[in-house]
């Protein structure tokens, strides 16, 4: 991020602030329920607004830099901010998603009549804090503090029930993210001793390629390091904490296991990819194929175990796993069409994704059920929840109307020049792509089968079904998610340019900061 | 750079008289150690009611002779005066400790037979000194020592003083006085003499190892570096490892400090690289604000509620939420989370450890987190998520009672300072923190010769 425009602005910080203030007031609050919701509320819409007044300078290959603390007691390393088209995609989704997510939460606790929310919004609002700071980060330092903000966070949330089980689960969460933690901090001390710098640099840290060969197997180390220290996102074998984490509340599950803590995850590994090893690096360590066999192995191995789940959320769980290695294996083709399809996976995989677990949310409230075998005939009483899970989950699977599509056509693209342009090899993960696919439809058709064309057991006769949807609150924020997840696709086909040019154009600028070579159409 | 300032005792010019000097490192150290005094002595007044009414007066008066000693120890010069302050310091912690009574009579007589075996080694090692060169200002020794290196007596000097003073510091294996006396001892006497009284012995090795002798001799004739490095990594781990067992709060913290002064030794053994005994200094004061809040929490605790097991502590995020807040941001830095000041020892010790090859270290500091995230969340855990047995979701309120404010207060004073004085660590920020390090650790290293 070091070259081009820099804009010095202190938008990150108040962007940041927004929640960290929330926090504060929602603590103060905690007695008014009506006016704790709305400080979560206003910082959601203030935050967007601040993040998303930055895409005009990014548009304009600028860089949006705050650097709070420009000489820390590390010589070489800033701490602040600086926002560039990557980062904000990032920022963009999870503050959008923060908002809805925030009405969707009052519908949800309050119609299950949930203990202890003010924790529960507190925490919240810190998550979001990390989560924020990890994308608008300018090094791996800042990164590392947000990093472990939003670990300690979520912890309250994850347990939120109390009941051993929760808390069980707990613990696993935090054995394995904290673990991952200190690889990640080694990793980084690492790269600040070997280089001077943890900046992120547009096509990597030139210190790091300039080693020379000595070094390599120190470097292939290191990067496994900073893959460990990535296990937020959930790569296999460390995967087992995310269906664990899905007792949290729906909300919870949602947003920050869908997108803010598992993206924090894989946009960390873009990042390590892209701009501090960066590609030339990656191909001539033969990093990239090992990453890649790795997202490989995740995507199919997850999508089996998603078959065998009965519980809806666990399924989805799964599901994020592997859409998660969708992105990684994205990045780690290390060709244009691979980075632009896993850059374009972090916003569409996180409004789809979302839409399906608020789905799960809002079935749970209404009817209880959690399990996906006591699911029949659920689409006649909540025809609209059904819709907008039965549109998101085409999108998984690749299927328009849903925007999945695209990111997943740009993936086999990626994978196709990869095997034109790095090796005959990478033509395997085309063909991984495709069977992923096709097993995501295998585990998510007979949800929709299930809700829409099975009786529910001791009916007999057609009865008249009422229809009984989830509470406004609930049911207006996952419509928004899933007309988002159609309007993007449409957009995008039908050369519209109403609001998803926006995305397309970030990751256009994203992809040039990593390669220049790759500034065609 | 300001120079040293020198106090002749009694007008005496040294090296025949008593100096006292204060430089960077002293001031340092003395700020910290009299800034968590003064704390405690607020802290104390509540607590000391309460758990020895009959004995406010003695108290007062034996707490004042141990703060006297204890600054004694920072500003002298003089190898045989800090001694004499060493002991004045020690009598007066037994002192407190046992007037507890009931079991405390135990772990104070414990303290006195290590505490004095510790004295005696430090004295033979003054003695010797005295009998080669005939002098006792640290200054005056550094001067005289040099030629002396290869001498025997010397080398003997200088192990008993190590010896000697890691008695004094608990430094894992000698450590075995100290988890009773911080378990047993008043509440505020746990929090002085954890917080303030450990600091004060590594001053007085840290003032050793490179005022009275130089880095050269420590390279040269006598390398325990690595020997001091690995005892402290050691102590990082098995002091995590038997803190993790206990199931009494403050013997816990006991043994987590056994694993702290492994930290800031670790930093002392590894002082030939950049960052070594940046770790250090930083750790003495990121372990005296950390560790005193954590004591002080466990004193407010056992004040208003007697409990000292901490599988009692359930719903005492509720009962005590200023308490236990502070205790969580203090469990926090502990852990090392950023961007508290344990994070900082943290990246500092990392840093040192890479730079000297040493991936061991590495892996004891980065394992030590882990450890101390056991034995630590297993707490906060308790005093917030944990339901007590048999009991449903929100069967009954728990009402607010809280320690007094005047107890409450400087724990949650020491508490949000690892946060803030995290922050401006990390910062680099225009404070005189990072500049009064700097400058103790060039005058300690540089020339060897920083006190007078």
């Amino acid at each position: 991020m070091t070259e081009g425009l820099i804009v010095s602005s202190y938008i990150p910080l108040f962007a940041i602030l927004c929640p960290a203030t929330a926090a504060v007031l929602i603590l103060l609050s905690s007695k008014r329920p009506n006016v704790r919701e709305s400080w979560t509320i206003i910082a959601g819409i203030l935050q967007f607004s601040l993040i998303a007044s930055m895409i005009p300078t990014v548009l304009d290959k600028k860089v949006v830099q705050c650097l709070l603390f420009p000489q820390t007691m590390f010589e070489g390393i800033a701490f602040g901010f600086k926002v560039d088209a990557f980062g904000l995609i990032f920022a963009l989704t999870a503050s959008f998603l923060w908002i809805l997510v925030s009405f969707y939460s009052i519908g949800y606790m309050r119609s299950l009549k949930e203990h202890a929310q003010t924790r529960y919004y507190f925490c919240f609002a810190i998550a979001i804090f990390g989560a924020i700071g990890v994308a608008m980060s300018a090094n791996l330092l800042s990164m590392y503090v947000f990093f472990e903000i939003l670990t300690v966070s979520t912890y309250p949330l994850v347990i939120h029930e109390q009941s051993e089980e929760a808390i069980r689960a707990g613990h696993k969460y935090f054995a394995y993210l904290l673990t991952a933690g200190v690889f990640l901090l080694f990793a980084i001390m690492m790269t600040y001793y070997l280089t001077g710098t943890t900046d992120f640099t547009n096509g990597g840290i030139k210190a790091l390629a300039e080693l020379g060969s000595a070094y390599k197997l120190t470097l292939i180390i290191l990067f496994f390091c900073f893959l460990l220290g990535f296990m937020k996102a959930a790569w296999m074998p460390f995967h087992s904490w995310l269906p664990t984490a899905m007792i949290a509340p729906t909300p919870v599950s949602a947003l920050l296991h869908a997108v803010a803590v598992v993206k924090a995850g894989v946009f960390g590994i873009v990042r390590i990819v892209c701009y501090i090893y960066g590609v030339e690096l990656m191909t001539s360590l033969y990093l990239g194929l090992a990453l890649a066999c790795i997202a490989g192995f995740t995507m199919i191995v997850a999508n089996l175990f998603a078959i065998a789940q009965d519980n809806l959320k666990r399924r989805l769980a799964y599901s994020t796993i592997n859409q998660l290695s969708y992105i990684i294996l994205g990045a780690a083709l290390l060709t244009q069409d691979g980075v632009r399809g896993a850059m374009m996976h972090i916003p569409f995989h996180g409004f789809m994704k979302i839409t399906l677990f608020l789905c799960a949310g809002a079935i749970m409230v209404v009817t209880g059920k959690k399990n996906i075998s006591e699911m029949a005939g659920i689409g006649k009483t909540m025809p609209v929840t059904m819709l907008a899970f039965t549109i998101t989950a085409f999108g998984m699977c690749g299927i328009p109307p849903a925007v999945g599509f695209i990111s997943k056509w740009y993936l086999c693209m990626g994978s196709y020049e990869a095997f034109r342009e790095i090796s005959p090899v990478m033509i395997a993960f085309l063909f991984v792509l495709l069977i992923a696919s096709l097993l995501d439809v295998v585990y998510f058709f007979p949800i929709i089968h299930t809700a829409f064309f099975k009786k529910p057991e001791g009916e007999a006769e057609e009865v008249e079904v009422k229809v009984k949807e989830a509470p406004l609150f609930m049911l207006i924020p996952l419509s928004i998610t899933a007309i988002f997840s159609v309007v993007f696709l449409l957009d995008y086909i039908l050369g519209l340019n109403v609001i998803s040019m926006y995305i397309y154009e970030l990751v256009r600028v994203a992809i040039v900061n990593v390669n220049p070579e790759w500034a065609m159409p | 750079m300001r120079e040293p300032i020198h106090y002749w005792l009694g007008g005496w010019a040294p090296p025949w008289g008593i100096e006292y000097v204060v430089d960077a490192f002293n001031a340092y150290v003395l700020v910290i150690v009299l800034f968590v005094c003064l704390l405690t002595a607020i802290y104390a007044k509540r607590s000391i009611e309460k758990e020895m009414p009959h004995k406010i007066v003695p108290f007062y008066v034996v707490f004042q002779l141990l703060v006297t000693g204890l600054c004694g120890i920072i500003v002298t010069g003089d190898i045989f005066n800090l001694y004499v302050f060493l002991e004045i310091a020690s009598l007066a912690a037994y002192a407190l400790i046992a007037a507890a009574g009931g079991r405390s009579l135990k772990a104070s007589y414990n303290y006195v037979i290590m505490g004095s075996i510790g004295a005696c080694f430090y004295l033979l090692g003054v003695g010797f000194l005295y009998s080669v060169t005939g002098s006792l200002n640290m200054h005056d020794l550094s001067l005289l020592l040099p030629p002396l290196y290869e001498n025997k007596v010397v080398q003997a000097a200088f192990v008993f003083f190590v010896v000697g003073i890691s008695i004094k510091m608990a430094l894992f294996p000698l450590h075995i006085w100290q988890p009773d006396a911080y378990t047993y001892a008043p509440s505020a006497v746990s929090v002085i003499i954890a917080a303030a009284m450990s600091k004060v012995s590594i001053y007085a090795f840290i003032r050793v190892l490179f005022s009275v002798f130089t880095t050269e001799f420590i390279q040269i004739y006598l390398p325990i570096d690595t020997t001091i490095s690995w005892i402290a990594a050691i102590a990082i781990i098995m002091g995590s490892v038997i803190a993790i067992m206990q199931t009494n709060l403050k013997r816990m913290l006991a043994y987590s400090s056994v694993s702290q002064i492994g930290y800031i030794v670790l930093g002392v053994g590894l002082y030939s690289t950049q960052w070594g005994l940046y770790g250090a200094l930083i750790h003495i004061l990121n372990h005296a604000i950390t560790k005193g809040c954590l004591f002080m929490v466990a004193g407010a605790i056992i004040y208003r509620t007697g409990l000292r097991s901490i599988k009692d502590f359930e719903g005492l995020g509720k009962k005590m939420p200023y308490t236990c807040a502070a205790f969580t941001l203090a469990a926090l830095s502990m852990i090392g989370v950023p961007p508290t000041v344990g994070f900082i020892t943290k990246l500092y010790l990392v840093l040192a450890s890479l730079e000297a090859v040493e991936y061991v270290y590495v892996g004891v500091i980065l394992a030590s987190t882990l450890l101390n995230l056991v034995y630590f969340w297993r707490v906060i855990d308790r005093m917030y998520f944990v339901r007590k047995e048999g009991e449903e979701e929100g069967e009954k309120e728990i009402r607010k009672d809280e320690a007094p404010a005047s107890m409450v207060l400087p724990a949650i004073i020491l508490g949000s300072l690892c946060v803030i004085v995290g922050l401006l660590w990390l910062a680099g920020a225009e404070t005189p923190l990072l500049p009064i390090v700097d400058q103790a650790v060039n005058a300690l290293l540089g020339t060897g010769v920083a006190a007078p």
